[in-house]
């Protein structure tokens, strides 16, 4: 074997923790992804990104945008987000979900902006090994990223608009 | 006194009338900002909730806010 070869193989088995350690940091950003948006989500990239070859189960969530609120015809929503504390929250639920359930891949994207009834607003998909816990997982996602990030949406009614949930008076009539 | 920056969204957005607006007081606990504004702003007090965010996580009302924190004020959260 050549010099060069010998040395590469030394540097390879000196560093091995180091280069393993790489290959894991690098890994999984291609099967996990975090994003707010103002463009149309592309529901099948969400799931292609949480795939897993090891998953026998990919769950998705999508949420959209109903024509009807309060009795009133929904015209479109405006959707506006903290985009940084947004991510870091979403994050965090992810880390907590991940704790509960075996994720192999994962991946949320939020839409914000003008959407109309019928359009994506929000995409969670998640794998794991087996279906059960990649519908709890999923349905614990959306339940808290609904509760805790921050984003929020205004109904646009043909006579008037209301941001959703702002107002104990309204909050009760949903 | 000093001054904090505080940022806006949603409804509080609408009802401070900016995304972000300067707030000048002597108090420097979270809970002296959320008093500071609602005396500024009443309409405030209409919302079912009033949190508020330090450097992009929530903080409990006793924090102390230093003037180069990025504060935010979350009104309910909506989305989905």
């Amino acid at each position: 074997m050549e010099y060069r070869t010998w040395n590469l193989l030394l540097f390879a088995s000196e560093n091995f923790t180091f280069i393993y350690s790489l290959l894991l940091f690098v890994q999984p950003t291609y099967r996990n992804m975090i994003k707010i948006t103002e463009k149309p989500i592309d529901v099948q990239k969400v799931i292609d990104t949480a795939s897993s070859l090891g998953a026998g189960a990919v769950n998705v969530f999508v949420g959209t945008v109903r024509n009807n609120a309060h009795g009133k015809n929904v015209v479109w929503l405006e959707y506006e987000a903290y985009e940084t504390m947004a991510v870091a929250e979403i994050r965090k639920i992810i880390d907590d979900a991940s704790h509960r359930w075996p994720l192999l891949g994962w991946a949320v994207s939020h839409r914000i902006g003008t959407l109309r009834p019928g359009e994506v607003a929000v995409v969670v998909a998640v794998s794991t090994p087996h279906r059960r816990d990649s519908f709890d997982a999923c349905q614990y996602i959306i339940d808290t990223l609904k509760e805790k990030a921050p984003i929020w949406k205004k109904e646009v009614f043909e006579d008037g608009e209301e941001w959703v949930s702002a107002r104990p008076e309204l909050a009760a009539k949903v | 006194m000093k001054r904090y920056s505080v940022k806006a969204f949603g409804v509080a957005r609408e009802i401070l009338g900016g995304k972000e607006i300067a707030v000048d007081m002597e108090g420097q606990t979270v809970a002296f900002l959320r008093n500071e504004l609602l005396v500024k702003y009443p309409a405030l007090s209409g919302l079912r909730s009033l949190l508020v965010a330090v450097n992009n996580v929530y903080a409990e009302d006793h924090q102390r806010l230093s003037e180069s924190d990025e504060i935010a004020l979350i009104p309910p959260v909506s989305g989905g």
